[in-house]
């Protein structure tokens, strides 16, 4: 095996740190005293803490899914903490310039900023450490659009109505057996409502960080596009390095209206362990889009380079005619990294249209699996589909696998689907070589080169950062 | 310039050179041509570093031991290899890979790099002297080209790096007449007192464009017969002799 890719296996994480703040938590377990708990914590009303003891007493009669092409260490779901937050210093704080210094810092040593002042570009952040959301940046600037962007807490106390109009409606409390669990003891995550006709005027970020120890992450996004609105949103997320896993199990809902347009991009970096497999983030996340009006369209693009597990499968339910659904997906695995991600694309509306791309690397002894199901119902008149997974093997020991379901009830439909796999060869490395490109640079260009498409389609400051991500992870960013 | 002396390669224990000599002076040109089998692609392909090889021998390049060195140290010494076959590398830019490669060898040399924009406006030059569409720079590294793109985008990038010793592996196979001169001219053009070109070719053909200093027989792993330009004409009336089977006469 050549050296570019012993770096590669090899890499470091660069987020690794632990900040040594003072932290408050809930007692470990999973009960409905806990979820009591993380709800008057919250000051929920009574209609929410019913809705999520509705979800745990459904979640307790259910399984964890086998399906997925996963080894997975049993969960002990009594031996974690539910609810876990920065303990503020003094009162709660009244500005950005109020914010803990040590969760500042923490921010900035992660190259996020939340001084408005320093953004380099026009966008938002709401910041979330653990359980809770510490910071949402130029909220007043959104607010003259009309658009709140605000934490998930904060929208349920000042905008109750929306909420309750629209949780729980794309991935409902009974989805599957994560979903049922965040639905219910999720904590903080992010809500923007886009208003019709008004196109966002800046880019808005989640930025996602789990810092306690022996704690899940659970949040929940709601987005909402009403008519002829657009937004596009982004989200990060990294964790320390532990020899424990961490579980983080979030729920995504996008609605998009007639003629309103989402965009989501994650570029997804949590901890994925050591390279003997210790530790790493299990990131079981359900992700949802209902593109309910006519000509909607909804769009998922994700990098995903962290996580121990990665059971993930960003969807779009496309109900309105002549609705539009992406999948744009860079699933990278090393060591021992596990990941079983793809889509969902259901047609229900006439002249719906929907496009998968999905790349996977693997490297190291890791696994990686493209799973992907496209569905067309009676109703989808002219629907149609275009599926591309390619696959990238860097070395011997790895595996990539693709599962394609296609169901089609609607003779008008058409569905097409090419896959492909390839080793990362040794004539474009020599080729490259004889140009005098070394080995690392040249593996971390023909890298960059498959996965050109997908990073084609993030934002600007995104791609940037995803291919600079994979240029660390291909360098092993020694030191 | 080059020495080699004694060269021998086997892949997977089968031996495909058996003691070559050969030796390639400042601004010469020499020819090896050879039948099928004969390890015309093994020899470019030692000599450029490819892994995979068990070597013995001595090649020596301006004096220095060339078998130590990695492929990109050979590169940046000044060795340049035109591909039989290049590879397509997709998604990665035919501009930004040519670029890339230029600028690892300057700056391994201790040189400056060259700015994007300079950088353009002499590839431009040099791929209308190659007679090359403009388009090919942002399309992906020979990712769908022709044959025939495929072989000027070699003799562009050897005319970017300037190379001290250029190895041109069938560089006229699969090439249609005019391509063939666009090729062949683009090769004279590099022609240089202190540059040597290796041109290994099956047919004789390339050989009344580019014209050797010297051509050599290789068969069965040796440097069977040396001669002057008037070698190759023989070899194409009377073919490799009997021993080659299919495939000696011109196509």
């Amino acid at each position: 095996m050549n050296e570019a890719v012993q770096e590669l296996i090899q890499r470091e994480y660069a987020y690794g740190f632990h900040s040594d703040f003072e932290t408050e938590v809930a007692p470990k377990g999973l009960n409905e005293d806990i979820i009591r708990f993380i709800s008057a914590r919250k000051d929920e009303p009574e209609w929410l803490l019913e809705w999520r003891l509705s979800a745990y007493r459904h979640f307790i009669t259910l399984e964890e899914p086998t399906w997925p092409r996963l080894k997975i260490e049993p969960i002990d779901y009594q031996d974690m903490h539910y609810w876990a937050a920065p303990k503020p210093k003094g009162p709660a704080p009244e500005s950005l310039d109020d914010i803990d210094p040590d969760v500042r810092e923490m921010f900035d040593k992660l190259g996020i900023s939340l001084r408005e002042q320093e953004r380099l570009s026009g966008v938002a952040v709401d910041a979330i450490v653990d359980s809770v959301s510490v910071a949402t940046t130029f909220q007043s600037q959104l607010a003259e659009a009309g658009v709140i962007f605000c934490s998930f807490s904060e929208a349920v106390r000042n905008h109750p109505d929306l909420v309750r109009a629209h949780l729980g409606s794309v991935v409902g409390p009974r989805d599957n057996f994560y979903a049922a669990l965040n639905a219910a003891v999720f904590s903080d995550g992010s809500f923007c409502y886009i208003p019709a006709g008004v196109r966002c005027p800046m880019e808005l970020s989640t930025y996602f960080r789990i810092n306690a120890a022996d704690t899940g992450q659970f949040e929940r996004t709601l987005i909402v596009a009403e008519e002829s609105s657009s937004v596009s949103y982004l989200e990060g997320c990294t964790a320390p390095m532990r020899d424990e896993n961490q579980l983080h199990a979030a729920v995504v809902e996008l609605v998009a209206m007639a003629d309103a347009r989402i965009k989501y991009s994650t570029v997804q970096n949590w901890y994925p362990g050591d390279e003997e497999g210790r530790g790493g983030i299990y990131n079981f996340v359900t992700k949802r889009g209902r593109c309910q009006g006519a000509r909607s369209k909804i769009s998922w693009t994700q990098v995903e380079t962290g996580s121990a597990i990665t059971w993930k499968y960003p969807s779009v339910i496309l109900q309105g005619d002549d609705s539009v659904g992406e999948f744009y997906s860079v699933a990278v695995t090393n060591n021992l990294q596990q990941a079983d991600t793809g889509t969902k694309m259901t047609h229900i509306g006439k002249n719906t249209t929907s496009t998968i791309l999905s790349k996977g690397i693997s490297t190291g002894r890791s696994q990686n699996t493209y799973r992907g199901l496209v569905k067309m119902l009676r109703s989808a008149e002219g629907a149609r589909n275009h599926t591309q997974c390619d696959s990238l093997l860097i070395g011997p020991k790895c595996g990539a696998h693709t599962f394609p379901y296609i169901e089609v009830k609607n003779d008008s439909a058409q569905v097409e689907h090419e896959a492909s796999t390839s080793r990362i060869g040794e004539d474009q490395l020599f080729y490259c070589r004889q140009r005098g490109i070394d080995e690392e640079e040249a593996t971390s260009m023909i890298v960059n080169g498959f996965c050109r498409d997908v990073f084609d389609q993030l934002p600007m400051e995104f791609a940037v950062e995803a291919q600079a991500l994979m240029r660390v992870s291909l360098e092993g960013a020694v030191g | 310039m080059l020495h080699i002396e004694n060269l021998r390669a086997s892949i997977d224990g089968h031996q495909i050179l058996k003691g070559l000599d050969l030796d390639i002076g400042a601004g010469e040109v020499h020819a090896v041509m050879g039948p099928n089998g004969a390890g015309k692609s093994t020899l470019s392909a030692v000599l450029a570093g490819r892994d995979g090889y068990e070597v013995s021998g001595t090649v020596t390049f301006q004096g220095e031991d060339l078998l130590g060195l990695t492929p990109e140290e050979r590169a940046v010494a000044g060795i340049f290899l035109a591909f039989q076959y290049p590879t397509e590398i997709p998604g990665v830019g035919n501009m930004y890979f040519l670029r890339t490669s230029v600028n690892a060898i300057r700056e391994a040399r201790g040189e400056e790099t060259i700015d994007a924009r300079t950088f353009l406006d002499a590839v431009k030059v040099k791929m209308a002297e190659l007679d090359m569409d403009p388009a090919l720079l942002s399309r992906a590294v020979n990712a769908g080209f022709s044959g025939g793109e495929k072989k000027r985008n070699e003799i562009l990038q050897m005319a970017m790096l300037e190379p001290q010793l250029a190895i041109l592996d069938e560089t006229d196979s699969g090439l249609d007449i005019d391509a063939l001169r666009a090729v062949a001219d683009g090769i004279e053009r590099l022609r240089d007192p202190q540059r040597s070109m290796l041109v290994i070719t099956h047919y004789p053909r390339l050989l009344e464009h580019v014209r050797p200093d010297a051509v050599h027989v290789l068969r069965d792993g040796r440097i069977v017969r040396s001669g002057g330009p008037e070698l190759a004409h023989e070899l194409e009336q009377d073919g490799y002799g009997p021993a080659e089977t299919v495939g000696a006469g011109t196509p």
